[in-house]
């Protein structure tokens, strides 16, 4: 399988004030093409970090990360967002679903962003929802869906623009047992079937058993655990 | 874009409701105070530039000598002038007042007054009638009089040698005036004249003048010509006229004005916060559109696009609202205010302040939103 990410001597340092905090020391990564990897790790390991600069939300201090043969730390603010709308789909802890919108409003979001008709667009968005299992919820606000039906929606609204790489913080984090099995299946269907490249960051080790490939972050440096 | 704007709009009802109503009343109370200006000081942009009027130097209620008419006539440079007093004129009820005016050098009332408009045909026959009377067309309406009816007008001021102090009309004609006033009744100062005490004055000379730019060297001349007279003379544009007129019941224009930055300011800041407000709740939402590919531009736009919307939603409901309790005021005031209606540049000046009053409520919470770094964003949230 051919490689879609690879990281190369990547640093990242944050100021906090007078002092300069190391999260990511001269790390070297590749993820192939149709990955399922666990990123585990203790708290303020940097793994949101690592996810954060390799969906080109933040930029690194130093080395590079090529994504699809692209080195995106060289994109510009706008060009980086184009690039994510079109290559990266996100999935948060905390689902961050806009309230005002209702759970079709929201996987629609992303795009708003492309040439789509509204009815292209509806119907995209139709699809994703259908295939999360949430059809019939398409008209409700998300403060009348619960936790693990919310995060459906977010995974929804993250593969609508059908990106090739997943990034997923926490996906479980907040959510009880069946709701979290309910969206790690999800997760694991979206690999197998459709070979969607998937990150996930997790601190629950049942959540990381889904994986293909589970990566420990520690002291700002990648350790390799066999699966 | 559509759906979010309006979904935003809607996110927190009460809060956009109390916002949007303040708006509101603030324009509906911008409509009154234009209309009101309007209707107190609007005739000043109507006078016309080429047109004197000479009053008593003491007040335009003190009276003038008849043959100062001929004089002022007689003056180079004076194309037409006529004269006009007050009559005080009322309808049964001094409360019904009808503004009446006994004009003398009559052929020259639509010479002095073109804007006044009547059909040439009942101009002939008023010149002829004794007790012929012009009337305006909004006079006509209110008080539903037509042409070749008799109506006993009386007056408040004058008395005739018998005591009594009505003097019948006959309409003849019925006259318009593209640019304003028609609550106005003219007729002959000679029926008058010919049955009062105190014969043979005049109230104040309006006159017109060959050449514009003669003004205020006629207005000069004018007024040299009656000092030292037992009548002085106070020679003005009519514009000055009006305005000081205007004057008498305080500086109007710039209470207006600062009562209208007032409630903008207030507005402003009622907006601003609440736009503030309410993007600051948003930080983890943006930091999310931000994530999915939304532009910092479009962010910003936006916001912008929102805070436009509130103010133009609550100021063309507030200047709607506000037109028609113009409207059901002017019919009430018609006889004292006949001008009462919000002038067209309150409806420019309307819309200019609804868009500024948009963009500065915006601005600030847009800029936020342009600086917001997705990672700050979402770790806040
Ligand atoms: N924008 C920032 N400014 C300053 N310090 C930061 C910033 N972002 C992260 N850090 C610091 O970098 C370190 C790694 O943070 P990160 O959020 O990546 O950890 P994490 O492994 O995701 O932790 P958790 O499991 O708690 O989510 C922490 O010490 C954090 O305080
Ligand atoms: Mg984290």
């Amino acid at each position: 399988m051919s490689t879609l990410v690879r990281i190369h001597e990547l640093t990242k340092n944050f100021q906090r004030g007078s002092e300069l905090v190391q999260v990511l020391q001269r790390l070297d990564l590749e993820i192939p093409q149709g990955d399922f990897l666990a990123l585990m790790g203790p708290s303020g390991s940097g793994k949101s970090t690592l996810l954060n600069l390799i969906g080109g939300l933040d930029r690194p201090t130093s080395g590079s990360i090529e994504v699809a043969g692209h080195d995106i730390s060289k994109l510009n603010d706008t060009a980086l967002g184009r690039w994510r709308a079109d290559n990266v789909g996100f999935v948060f802890q905390m689902y961050n679903l806009l309230p005002a919108l209702t759970a079709q409003g929201n996987v629609e979001l992303p795009l708003l962003l492309t040439s789509l008709s509204a009815s292209e667009r509806r119907q995209r968005a139709a699809a994703a929802l259908q295939l999360v299992g949430l059809s019939e919820r398409a008209q409700h606000k998300p403060r009348e869906l619960s936790g693990g039906q919310e995060q459906r929606v977010g995974i929804a609204r993250a593969i609508v623009s059908d990106p090739t790489l997943l990034l997923c913080d926490e996906p479980t984090g907040d959510l009880d047992r069946k709701s979290g099995d309910e969206v790690l299946d999800l997760l694991q269907a979206l690999n197998d079937q459709q070979g969607k490249t998937i990150i996930m960051v997790t601190h629950d080790p049942r959540a990381a058993e889904r994986a293909r490939r589970v990566l420990h972050l520690e002291k700002g440096q990648l350790v390799r655990e066999s699966v | 874009m559509w759906s979010l704007l309006w979904a935003n709009l809607g996110r927190k009802r009460s809060r956009m409701i109390l916002t949007l109503a303040s708006i509101t009343v603030a324009f509906i109370l911008f409509s009154l105070v234009e209309a009101l200006q309007y209707a107190l000081v609007g005739g000043v942009d109507l006078a016309g530039q080429d047109r004197l009027m000479s009053m008593h130097k003491v007040s335009f209620t003190q009276p003038l000598p008849r043959n100062y008419l001929e004089r002022v006539r007689a003056v180079e440079g004076v194309r037409s002038a006529i004269s006009l007093n007050w009559f005080g004129g009322y309808y049964k009820d001094e409360r019904t007042q009808v503004f009446s005016y006994p004009v003398l050098g009559e052929e020259a009332l639509h010479d002095v007054y073109p804007e006044i408009v009547v059909d040439p045909v009942q101009m002939n026959s008023w010149m002829t009638e004794r007790t012929g009377a012009l009337i305006g067309r909004a006079m006509a309406d209110t008080m539903g009089w037509k042409v070749g009816d008799v109506i006993p007008i009386r007056s408040a001021i004058y008395f005739k040698k018998d005591g009594t102090n009505t003097w019948d009309m006959k309409i003849i004609g019925i006259f318009d005036n593209p640019n304003g006033d028609t609550n106005g009744l003219y007729f002959h100062f000679d029926y008058f004249n010919e049955s009062i005490l105190n014969q043979d004055n005049i109230g104040w000379i309006g006159l017109r003048l060959k050449d514009k730019n003669q003004a205020a060297q006629i207005a000069a001349k004018i007024d040299s010509m009656f000092a030292n007279s037992s009548a002085e003379t106070k020679t003005s544009t009519e514009k000055a006229f009006v305005q000081s007129f205007a004057n008498q019941m305080g500086n109007i224009s710039s209470i207006v004005t600062v009562i209208v930055v007032a409630v903008f300011f207030t507005m402003l800041l009622v907006t601003a916060n609440s736009m503030a407000q309410s993007v600051r709740e948003r930080t983890s939402e943006i930091g999310v559109m931000k994530t999915l590919g939304f532009s910092s531009a479009r962010v910003t736009g936006l916001v912008l696009a929102e805070s436009l919307l509130i103010t133009f939603i609550g100021g063309l409901l507030g200047m709607l609202l506000g037109t028609l309790a113009v409207k059901g005021v002017a019919h009430a005031v018609k006889q004292f205010l006949p001008l009462m209606s919000v002038p067209s540049s309150a409806y420019v000046l309307g819309l200019i302040c609804m868009t500024i009053l948009g963009v500065l409520s915006g601005a600030l919470p847009g800029w936020q939103a342009w600086q917001l770094r997705i990672t700050d964003a979402l770790r806040r949230s």
